[in-house]
């Protein structure tokens, strides 16, 4: 609850602040030190401290997974705004409106991850979704940026409105909008259940950007500006993640031997056209963008496990992924050329930008000693603890080789290839921070128990 | 603690090198910190020979119930000595090569050292893998920043191959932690029984991460192209000791963890090895190339220690643990060889060489030495370890065709007569070239190198007792562990 609070009280300040205080900085640092605050409380919540205490009626529950996501996604946006905070300002002069918007997504994000009725989810991600809308056409005069913003809107609001009838046939066979009802069915779902149920599932996997469901993703995300990207593709991702997941764990698990084969076809879909289409960019940018979409297959099973250590493997790659991702992109923003080619030869001129960027793709490539790889290690333990499903982890570890390919593209590029790349401007606490950044993962890939701890203690 | 310190010293060591600038100290600093863990290899041996020194238990993830646990038997302590005997003698033998950037490259020889170390020492699953994925890395990137022309795609089917090869392992891996009650220690993967049907498949996931490293043929495609373009610094360490990680895996963590699987396909591998054995034989008598002639010899003599290690036998698996560190201190030897020409004369061909016996004498006298150890010659370490094997081979309880798979490898140790020695012909005998017209004897510190690799493959030639007793141990107890399951 303090965070929710928080961050909605914050995000207002955050709005007439752009009125009352002319200078850039002072913005900045004032979003900084919001975050900071949500963060603490919301860490002092995991330790029942609370702010006011309001009867939600079972409408939000706060246990200890939603809030200890929260504290990755508070931790993680403050890496990020850190990092990438001052590269706002290159998108257009609205600098505060901007990080207004950010705080409402991270008031969505609090709800999301503590829902207990399906009207609070449809709200959690309404919140999420429509300031992402003005944040990706936030780059007014750039054509991409609209076209992406429009589609992101029409599309949003497609999947919306079938979440929407989902909720209402739910409703209509359950009687409750109470997630706990509508497992209550113990002779099994009637069909206008099932239909809900499939239509929810389908609105899910659109906002998590799953195949078949992914095909706003990459024009998204490419022609979003690049700092806003980078929240999208982390922090909220994983945050929509983080709710189905609760979703999925009341809802769907009372069925699961049926619904397992759905998701595992939607996982091997999401997989292969992550990663092969990925193989064949030569942005970094929409790179990134098919590799979220291979990432979230692999989120996936922690749906597909569901058991503890799914849900330990779904905070950890929430955070690996999330740490990871947001420090690729900053690093991204300041290239002066997207491509691969790019990124030719910048270990020469930044040698620190480049180790720390292959951290980065390390983690995420899933190599030992970072958090990417325990990441993946969680969830495929999770769906290999199952049993039957093997020959889908060996599908998911073939693709996790593809995917070496494009993010080893990148290393080869800074490493091995002479040219030309270069940053615009990279300042020694921006440095610094990638560094702290590449030690959390480094950290978090010899020691996962630093943060699955607190799941349970 | 000496086996927390093989891996310690050269990763700090690694490490610290980062920050040094100057090519001379980070030479020196990289050779001391390779001779001091040679000479702690060496205690381990000798003076401070003790359980509580070689074993080492280190809460780690306690949620997973997987442990920092390390230590070294008589195979580990065989290995980690090779492999800590190796770096020296490489660091030695290129003294005086020149590297762009040298800190760096010294930095990334030590972090694969420390990746190797861990590999042999580790008795826990999960760290095993770490260790094996964190071995590859730094090797990455020593052949694709300072290899050859085609380094970058060279280095990358390297990396691809291994790591879809190692994916697969982690699958392998889980799967039996899970059989084996959330459990990666070593001892209790030993204790277990799986359903024989179980076995079956899980041999192979786990298998083609090794046949890829080791490699077996048809796995072998990358090893060529590695070997080529990486410096010869790199390929020495590839060759010489990485390769071994694939037959060392074997032996422990997949033999006596699924000894059915093992029986089942052994006959199907064996006639792999064969295979490659032969193929690759062919190809090394076909080739101009100095470095891909003893690359394609290495996928020979390691698709025999593979054949010999699927015999099942104690004779075939005591010649495999000698043949890995007699193959791995012989092909050294060559590839120094190999690097000190291409340094001197500017090329590897060996049609542009010839007669340098009389410009460099003590060059061809310790090549014909480590060549003829290569051919399994009497009186060299090859021949007591290739002998062994082929004994293990013929009296193989486990196989039909043990005669049959003896001559077939036998043709391999004829045929690798045929192209070492046409080998040592070629550069050394005959008409001298126009390059080697001006030819002067080779730096010091390479006959330095080579001198003590031949003075190891006497020693252990005449009296290979010491190392044969050091691995028997090791040896007797995996088979105990595969005859239960009969």
């Amino acid at each position: 609850m303090n965070a929710i609070i928080i961050s909605a009280i914050w995000g207002v300040l955050m709005m007439f602040s752009g009125i009352f205080i002319s200078r850039k900085s002072v913005i900045r640092n004032l979003a900084i030190a919001g975050v900071l605050l949500c963060l603490v409380f919301n860490i002092a919540e995991e330790h029942q401290f609370h702010l006011v205490s309001i009867n939600t009626r079972n409408m939000l529950v706060f246990d200890s997974f939603g809030l200890l996501f929260n504290s990755i996604a508070f931790g993680a946006t403050l890496i990020y705004l850190l990092l990438s905070a001052r590269d706002m300002e290159k998108v257009g002069p609205n600098q505060a409106e901007y990080l207004a918007l950010i705080f409402f997504v991270l008031t969505g994000i609090s709800i999301a991850s503590s829902f207990n009725t399906l009207l609070m989810l449809f709200l959690s991600i309404e919140i999420i979704s429509i300031p992402l809308y003005i944040l990706t056409g936030s780059d007014k005069r750039n054509l991409k940026g609209n076209e992406a913003s429009l589609k992101y809107f029409l599309m949003g609001s497609f999947s919306t409105g079938i979440m929407l009838m989902g909720i209402a046939l739910i409703y209509g066979a359950t009687g409750s909008f109470a997630v706990e009802n509508m497992a209550r069915q113990i002779n099994g779902f009637g069909p206008v259940m099932m239909a809900g149920l499939l239509l929810l599932l389908v609105a899910m996997s659109f906002k998590v950007s799953a195949a078949p469901f992914h095909f706003w993703t990459p024009d998204v995300y490419d022609g979003a500006p690049t700092v806003f990207t980078s929240f999208m593709a982390t922090v909220v991702k994983a945050a929509v993640f983080i709710a189905f997941i609760r979703l999925f764990d009341a809802a769907y698990a009372t069925d699961l031997a049926k619904w397992r084969l759905t998701i595992a076809v939607i996982i091997t879909a999401t997989l292969f056209i992550g990663n092969i289409t990925a193989v064949f960019q030569q942005s970094v940018k929409r790179m990134l963008a098919y590799s979220s979409i291979a990432q979230a297959g692999f989120m996936f099973f922690a749906l597909f496990g569901y058991n503890d250590i799914a849900r330990e493997g779904i905070i950890l790659y929430a955070a690996a992924y999330s740490l990871a991702t947001i420090g690729i992109f900053a690093i991204l923003i300041k290239m002066k050329d997207y491509t691969f080619d790019g990124y030719n030869g910048l270990a020469q001129r930044e040698p620190l930008l480049a180790a720390t960027n292959t951290i980065f793709l390390l983690s995420l490539a899933g190599i030992p000693a970072t958090a990417g790889f325990f990441a993946k290690y969680y969830v495929l333990t999770a769906a290999v603890k199952n049993g039957s499903y093997l020959w889908l982890v060996i599908f998911a570890v073939l693709c996790a080789a593809v995917s070496v390919y494009y993010y080893f593209r990148v290393i080869q590029a800074m490493y091995f290839k002479a040219g030309e790349g270069s940053v615009t401007e990279a300042s020694p606490a921006f440095k610094m921070m990638l560094v702290v950044t590449a030690g959390l993962i480094i950290l978090l890939g010899l020691f996962p128990q630093l943060l699955t701890y607190h799941l349970y203690f | 603690m000496i086996a927390v310190l093989l891996i310690l010293i050269p990763l700090l060591g690694g490490f610290l090198l980062f920050a040094v600038k100057d090519e001379k100290t980070a030479k020196g600093m990289a050779l001391l910190a390779a001779t001091a863990v040679a000479a702690l290899s060496v205690a381990g041996l000798t003076v401070m020979n003790n359980r509580a020194s070689l074993n080492m238990d280190l809460e780690w993830l306690p949620m997973l119930n997987s442990r920092f646990h390390i230590g070294l038997d008589g195979m580990g302590q065989m290995l980690c000595l090779l492999t800590a005997v190796s770096f020296p003698l490489i660091f030695v033998a290129t003294w005086h090569n020149t590297y762009k950037e040298a800190h760096r490259f010294y930095a990334f020889m030590l972090l694969s050292q420390a990746g190797l170390m861990g590999v042999f020492l580790a008795m826990d699953a999960l760290l095993f893998y770490f260790f094996w994925e964190l071995a590859l890395i730094p090797v990455y990137f020593l052949s694709s920043i300072w290899g050859g022309e085609k380094r970058v795609a060279a280095t990358f089917k390297f990396f691809i191959y291994t790591f879809v090869g190692s994916l697969l392992m982690l699958v392998g891996i889980i799967f039996i932690y899970f059989k084996a009650h959330q459990s990666f220690d070593l001892q209790s993967w030993y204790n277990l029984k799986l359903y024989p049907d179980t076995q079956n498949w899980l041999f192979w996931l786990m298998f083609i991460a090794f046949a890829i490293k080791m490699p077996v043929w048809p796995l072998h495609t990358w090893q060529p192209d590695a070997y080529e373009q990486s410096p010869t610094a790199v390929t020495i360490v590839m060759s010489g000791v990485m390769v071994k990680m694939g037959v060392f895996a074997v032996i422990r963590w997949l033999a006596p963890v699924v000894p059915d699987g093992f029986y089942l396909w052994g006959d199907t591998v064996s006639l792999l090895c064969i295979t490659g054995i032969i193929y690759a034989s062919l190809i090394a008598m076909r080739q101009d190339d100095l470095k891909r002639l003893i690359a394609y010899s290495s996928i020979a003599h390691m698709g025999l220690m593979c054949m010999a290690l699927f015999a099942s036998d104690k004779s075939g698996m005591q010649g495999v643990m000698f043949q890995m560190f007699s193959h791995g201190i012989n092909i050294i030897g060559l590839w120094m060889v190999a690097d000190a020409i291409e340094q001197k004369y500017g090329t590897r061909k060996m049609s542009a060489l010839g007669g340098l016996a009389t410009k460099d004498p003590a060059l061809a006298i310790l090549l014909v030495v480590v060549a003829l150890a290569n051919v399994a010659l009497p009186l060299t370490n090859g021949f007591v370890g290739e002998f062994m094997m082929f004994n293990g081979i013929f009296s193989s309880a486990v196989t039909k065709y043990g005669v049959v798979d003896m001559a077939a490898a036998g043709v391999g140790i004829i045929l690798s007569a045929v192209y070492t020695l046409t080998m040592i012909k070629k550069i050394f005998y005959g008409e001298g070239s126009k390059l080697t017209a001006s030819g002067r004897p080779v730096a010091g510190t390479v006959l330095f190198s080579l001198a003590v690799i031949v003075a190891m493959i006497f020693v252990f030639g005449i009296y290979p007792k010491p190392m044969l007793q050091l691995t028997s141990d090791t040896v007797d107890s995996i088979l105990k562990y595969m005859k239960t399951s009969i």
